[in-house]
C-alpha cells in the first residue's frame, strides 16, 4: 500500500480557514524575519475523500478487539462498551481547557474524584492520583513516591536496590532503573512463584522495596504474598504491586489487604478502555495514608459541606509532577463510566469470568500442548510448544499460524522463566463458543505441527503481507519516508 | 450492564468441565485472610441509559469551548479539528488494537505510525522522530536523561520561561539522579523598562560551563515570545558540548523556523496542537525528534521500513534492543504504551488539514494576536513582555482572578493566572469580534469609570 506521500497531488486538498475580519493596519504582523520559516513542510496534498480513503485503507489493515478475540497475555484485552467511547466524546469533556477556573469544571473534577474513590476501594489503598498516562508510567510515578519516602526518613542514601522478581514484566526492573535504583533478581521457584528462600538472601538494608505482579505473569497467584509483604516490611522495604493483572482479582481480592504500599492499575486493562493500538492508557496510583502526601501535585479535593471540588497545588512533600495537567482524563472518563456500568458487584463477576475462561481455554489446550504450571490459574495462563518442538515448530510458527484462523496470538516468549512461551489471556469477553472455536484452531495447528510442519512454520498465509524481516530493519534503520 | 456474553448454564458447564461447582472455588488459591478483607459497596452496575444520563449531566456541569471562547493557552489549545479526522479516528480496528507486535496483521497501524514519525521529522527538521511519548512535560525530561548521558555532564540549563509544570516535571524526575537543574532567568528589557520575556543572555551565558549537559529552549516560550534562539545556540556550541533541546509547540512550526534548521540536538514537545480535542489536559501526546547520531539514545517505540518474505515493502517496530521489554533494566527508558492513537490523530489533521490549511491557521492565530495586542495597547493596557509573540502574549492587570471572574460572568473564558498578568492565547478558532469582546470585557473590568486615565493598570 502507498504512503500518504507517494500519494500527493499537489493543489489537491482544498481545506481552508475562514479569514478573520481584521484590518491591516491594525495588526502588523511581528515576527521578525530570522524567525521565519524557510523550509518546506512537508505535509502531502490529499484530497478529502482521498486522504480518507488512505486511513479507511489503514484500519482494514489493522486488527482491533472489534474484529475478534485477542487472548494477549497480560494486556488484557477486552471487549471496550462503546458507551464509553460516546461519554468520552461529549462537548463537556472533550473540550473542555485545565486551565479553566475550578467551578466551570466542576463534572470533570467531580469525576477525577469519584473515579479515585473507587479506585481506592477497589485496591484497598488510602488515596489514589489518576496523572500517570499508562502503566510503566504508574510505575515510574509509584517508584518515585517510594524514593521520596525513603529520602524523608533519612533512609535513601542506603537504600539504592530495589527487588524484582525474575518472571516481572520488563517494565519493573526498567522503571526502578529510571529511578535511578539497582534491580536485584528474585529467582521464581518450580512452583511459578516467587522463592521465598531465594528473597530471604536478596533483603537486607540496602533495599529500597519489592515490585511485583500479583497474580504473577505465569498466571499463578502468588499464596505467599502475606510472607512476602512481612519479610519485605521486615527488612525496611515497601511492597509496590503491578496492577497489569488486577482483572484476575478486581472485586475479588485487594493489593491493599495483601500488604501493598503502592500500586498502579492500568485502567486500559482492567477497567476497559481501549489500547488505541499502543496508548493513551492510564496508570492510576494508589498509596497507603503514609505515602499520600507524596502524591504529585495537584491532588482533587472535595468540600463535602459545599459540595465544591478544589485543586490543592500546595503540597510540600509531593514528588512534583510527571505529567502535565490532570492525566488522560479522556481514558479516565471511559473507566468510569466501565465502574457505573458493573459496579462493583458486576466487576466481580468481571474477574471470576476472566478467570474461568483462562481454566477453561487451558483445559482445552492441555490436551495437545505443554502446560508448565497446571494448577487452576488466575486469569491467563502459559503454555509452550514442548510436544510440536520435535518437528522444528517453534512457539513463533504457531502464533503466526493462529492468525490464519482469525485469532491475535497470544502474547509469546514471555516470561522469561518459560522456555518458549505462549501467555493466553482470553479475558472475561469472550464467550464460550469463541474458546472452544480459539481452541478448535490451536488443535488443529497442534496436527499441521505433527503431519504438515512446513504450513507452520510458512505461516501465516492470509494476512497482506509475510514475515517481516526484522534483522534487516533494524541494522539498515529506515524510519521515515524519503522520496527517492 | 454486565459485557460477559456467558450465561449462567454455559458457565455452569464450563465449571462442570473443571471438575469445579462455583465460580468461587477458582480463588481457593488466594488465602481466605486475604479474601475476606475485600469488603466493598455492593452497588449495582447500572444501565446504559442510566449511566449516559449520569455522565451528560456531569459533563454539562463545565463549561466547554462550546459554550464560551476560550483565550486560555499555555500549552493546551482550543484548535479546529477537521471532521474528518474526528469522524475516522473512531474506527474501532485503530482503536481497539493494541501495541503492533504482530506486523503481519498491524501494517495499518504501523504504516500510520510511521508516516506519522515522518511528519514529526518534516515539520521538526530533525533526522529521527520516535512513535510518541505521553505529553510534552515528560518528553522534555526523557531528554534531560538522554543529554546527561550523551555528554556525560549533570547540569541542565532550565529557563524560567519554560512551562512551569514542563519545568515542574524535569525537576521530579530530577528524583532519580541523572541530573540536576539550574534556572536560568528572564531578562529584563533595558528600553521598555518591562521585561522581555526571553532568556536572559548574559545571564545564560555566565551558566554555561564544562557541567552543563543540555540548554534547553522553549519555543515559542510559555509567555507566547520568540526566544532568541540563533543566539543561544551559538554560544553553547561556542562554550560547551552541550546538547540543545528544543521545546517546541509543533503548530508553530507552519510559520516558525524549526529546530532542525535552528541546529538543535533534540526536539520535544507536545502535539495536542495538532488534531487532539483539549479533553481537559489529555491524552494527548509528546513527541521526540533527534539528528541522526542520537537515534539509538531515542526511548520508546519505533517503527521502521522492511521488507517480508514476499518481497514487499512493509512496516514493524524496530531497534526493539533499546527498549524495556528486551533489556530489562538496561533499557534507556521504562516506557511501553505511548500515546498511539493521539499521534494517528496528528497524521489525520495534519493530512486534512494540508499544509496550506496549517499555515492559513497559524497565519490568522498569529493576525489575530497581533490584533489583539494592537487593541489592548490602544484600550490602555501594558503588556507584560516586550518580545515579539506567536499567538499568545501577557497582559499586566493587578488581580488576574478577580478579572477573569469578570471574564467569565461576560461568558469568557478568560486567561492563564501569572502574578500581575493574564496570558491570553489566539487560536485560528477565535474571531476578530471575540477578540474585541475580550478587550471590551477587560477594559470594563481594569478602567470601570469612564473617566479614568486609561493608563493606571501597570503594576505588577
Amino acid at each position: 500500500m502507498k504512503l500518504l506521500f507517494e500519494k500527493e497531488v499537489k493543489g489537491s486538498n482544498r481545506f481552508r480557514f475562514p479569514e478573520p475580519e481584521v484590518s491591516a493596519d491594525a495588526a502588523p504582523e511581528m515576527i521578525p524575519a530570522e524567525h521565519l520559516r524557510t523550509a518546506d513542510l512537508g505535509i502531502p496534498e490529499l484530497s478529502e475523500v482521498e486522504a480518507v480513503r488512505h486511513f479507511t485503507a489503514l484500519s482494514k489493515r489493522a486488527f482491533g478487539v472489534d474484529d475478534g478475540p485477542y487472548p494477549l497475555g497480560s494486556c488484557t484485552m477486552k471487549y471496550t462498551p462503546k458507551i464509553c467511547e460516546a461519554a468520552a466524546l461529549l462537548p463537556g469533556f472533550a473540550d473542555i481547557h485545565p486551565y479553566q477556573s475550578p467551578w466551570t469544571v466542576q463534572g470533570a473534577l467531580k469525576l477525577l474524584y469519584e473515579l479515585q474513590r473507587d479506585l481506592a476501594q477497589l485496591t484497598g489503598m488510602d488515596a489514589f492520583t489518576l496523572q500517570p498516562a499508562a502503566g510503566a508510567h504508574g510505575e515510574l510515578c509509584g517508584m518515585m513516591i517510594v524514593r521520596a519516602y525513603h529520602k524523608s526518613t533519612g533512609a535513601d542514601a542506603q537504600r539504592n536496590v530495589v527487588l524484582v522478581p525474575d518472571s516481572a514484566h520488563g517494565t519493573n526492573p526498567a522503571t526502578a532503573a529510571a529511578v535511578g535504583y539497582q534491580v536485584r533478581e528474585v529467582k521464581s521457584g518450580p512452583d511459578g512463584l516467587v522463592d521465598l528462600e531465594d528473597l530471604k538472601s536478596k533483603l537486607g538494608g540496602d533495599v529500597a522495596g519489592l515490585m511485583l505482579t500479583n497474580p504473577n505473569t505465569v498466571g499463578l497467584f502468588e499464596k505467599n504474598i502475606e510472607e512476602i509483604s512481612r519479610l519485605v516490611h521486615e527488612a525496611g522495604g515497601l511492597l509496590y504491586y503491578d496492577g497489569a493483572n488486577l482483572n484476575a482479582i478486581v472485586g475479588v481480592a485487594r493489593p491493599g489487604d495483601m500488604g501493598f504500599d503502592v500500586c498502579h492499575v492500568n485502567l486500559h486493562k482492567t477497567f476497559a478502555t481501549p489500547h488505541g493500538g499502543g496508548g493513551p492508557g492510564a496508570g492510576g496510583v494508589g498509596v497507603k495514608d503514609f505515602l499520600a502526601p507524596f502524591l504529585p501535585k495537584p491532588v482533587i479535593e472535595w468540600n463535602e459541606e459545599e459540595d465544591v471540588y478544589t485543586l490543592n497545588r500546595d503540597l510540600p512533600e509531593s514528588i512534583g509532577k510527571i505529567k502535565t495537567f490532570y492525566g488522560n482524563f479522556g481514558v479516565c472518563v471511559k473507566a468510569y463510566a466501565y465502574i457505573r456500568l458493573n459496579g462493583f458487584a458486576g466487576l466481580r463477576a468481571v474477574a471470576q469470568h476472566a478467570v474461568l475462561n483462562a481454566n477453561y481455554l487451558k483445559k482445552r489446550l492441555s490436551a495437545r500442548y505443554e502446560i508448565p504450571f497446571d494448577v487452576i490459574c488466575k486469569h491467563e495462563f502459559v503454555a509452550t510448544n514442548a510436544r510440536q518442538a520435535k518437528n522444528g515448530v517453534r512457539t513463533l510458527d504457531i502464533a503466526k499460524r493462529l492468525i490464519d484462523f482469525g485469532y491475535h496470538p497470544p502474547t509469546i516468549y514471555f516470561p522469561l522463566i518459560v522456555n518458549e512461551a505462549m501467555m493466553f489471556e482470553p479475558t472475561e469477553t469472550e464467550s464460550k463458543e469463541r474458546l472452544d472455536e480459539i481452541a478448535a484452531a490451536m488443535n488443529t495447528i497442534a496436527d499441521e505441527a505433527e503431519t504438515d510442519p512446513g504450513k507452520v512454520k510458512g505461516a501465516p498465509y492470509t494476512t497482506v503481507i509475510g514475515r517481516v524481516d526484522e534483522t534487516r530493519a533494524a541494522r539498515h534503520p529506515v524510519l521515515k519516508y524519503v522520496s527517492e | 450492564m454486565q459485557y460477559t456474553p456467558n450465561t449462567e448454564s454455559q458457565a455452569a458447564e464450563m465449571l462442570a468441565e473443571l471438575g469445579l461447582s462455583s465460580l468461587g472455588d477458582l480463588f481457593t488459591d488466594i488465602p481466605e485472610s486475604i479474601r475476606r478483607k475485600c469488603v466493598l459497596d455492593e452497588t449495582p452496575g447500572e444501565t446504559e441509559p442510566s449511566v449516559r444520563a449520569r455522565l451528560e449531566q456531569l459533563a454539562q456541569d463545565n463549561w466547554s469551548a462550546g459554550d464560551a471562547p476560550v483565550f486560555l493557552g499555555a500549552g493546551c489549545y482550543d484548535h479546529y479539528i477537521p471532521a474528518a479526522a474526528d469522524y475516522l479516528l473512531q474506527r474501532s480496528e485503530f482503536a481497539t488494537s493494541y501495541t503492533p507486535y504482530q506486523p503481519e496483521i498491524s501494517q495499518g497501524i504501523l504504516q500510520g505510525i510511521f508516516e506519522y514519525q515522518t511528519l514529526i521529522c518534516r515539520l521538526t527538521g530533525m533526522a529521527v522522530a520516535n512513535a510518541s511519548l505521553y505529553c510534552g512535560g515528560s518528553a522534555l525530561s526523557s531528554a534531560c536523561r538522554i543529554a546527561a548521558e550523551t555528554v556525560k555532564k549533570r547540569k541542565i540549563l532550565l529557563p524560567a520561561s519554560l512551562h512551569p509544570e514542563y519545568a515542574e516535571i524535569v525537576k521530579s524526575a530530577g528524583i532519580a539522579g541523572f541530573y540536576e537543574t539550574v534556572e536560568v532567568p528572564v531578562a529584563e528589557s533595558a528600553s521598555a523598562g518591562s521585561p522581555s520575556g526571553v532568556i536572559d543572555l548574559a545571564a545564560f551565558e555566565s551558566l554555561l560551563d564544562s557541567d552543563v549537559a543540555a540548554a534547553l529552549i522553549p519555543y515559542p516560550n510559555f509567555y507566547g515570545a520568540l526566544e532568541p534562539v540563533g543566539e543561544l545556540v551559538r554560544l553553547v556550541r561556542a562554550k560547551t558540548n552541550a546538547l540543545v533541546v528544543m521545546s517546541v509547540d509543533p503548530f508553530s512550526l507552519a510559520m516558525l523556523k524549526s529546530p532542525g534548521e535552528w541546529g538543535a540536538d533534540i526536539a520535544v514537545g507536545d502535539a495536542q496542537s495538532l488534531g487532539n480535542r483539549m479533553s481537559f489536559g489529555g491524552p494527548h501526546l509528546g513527541f521526540m525528534a533527534v539528528t541522526e547520531k542520537l537515534l539509538r539514545k531515542i526511548p520508546g517505540r519505533l517503527v521502521g521500513q522492511s521488507v517480508d518474505d514476499r518481497g514487499n515493502r512493509c512496516f514493524v517496530l524496530t531497534l526493539q534492543a533499546r527498549e524495556q521489554h528486551i533489556r530489562r533494566e538496561k533499557a534507556n527508558s521504562n516506557i511501553c504504551s505511548n500515546q498511539a492513537l493521539c499521534a494517528l490523530a496528528t497524521a489525520m489533521y495534519l493530512t486534512f488539514i494540508g499544509p496550506a490549511g496549517l499555515k492559513q491557521a497559524a497565519a490568522i492565530s498569529h493576525k489575530l494576536t497581533c490584533y489583539a495586542q494592537e487593541k489592548f495597547r490602544r484600550a490602555g493596557f501594558k503588556i507584560r513582555y516586550t518580545a515579539p509573540v506567536f499567538q499568545e502574549f501577557a497582559v499586566c492587570v493587578d488581580n488576574p482572578a478577580e478579572a477573569n471572574e469578570f471574564l467569565l460572568e461576560n461568558g469568557i473564558i478568560g486567561g492563564y493566572e501569572l502574578p500581575g498578568a493574564l496570558l491570553f492565547a489566539f487560536t485560528e478558532k477565535r474571531t476578530a469580534e471575540e477578540v474585541d469582546e475580550l478587550v471590551e470585557a477587560m477594559s470594563k473590568y481594569a478602567f470601570p469609570a469612564e473617566k479614568e486615565s486609561a493608563e493606571g493598570e501597570e503594576q505588577e
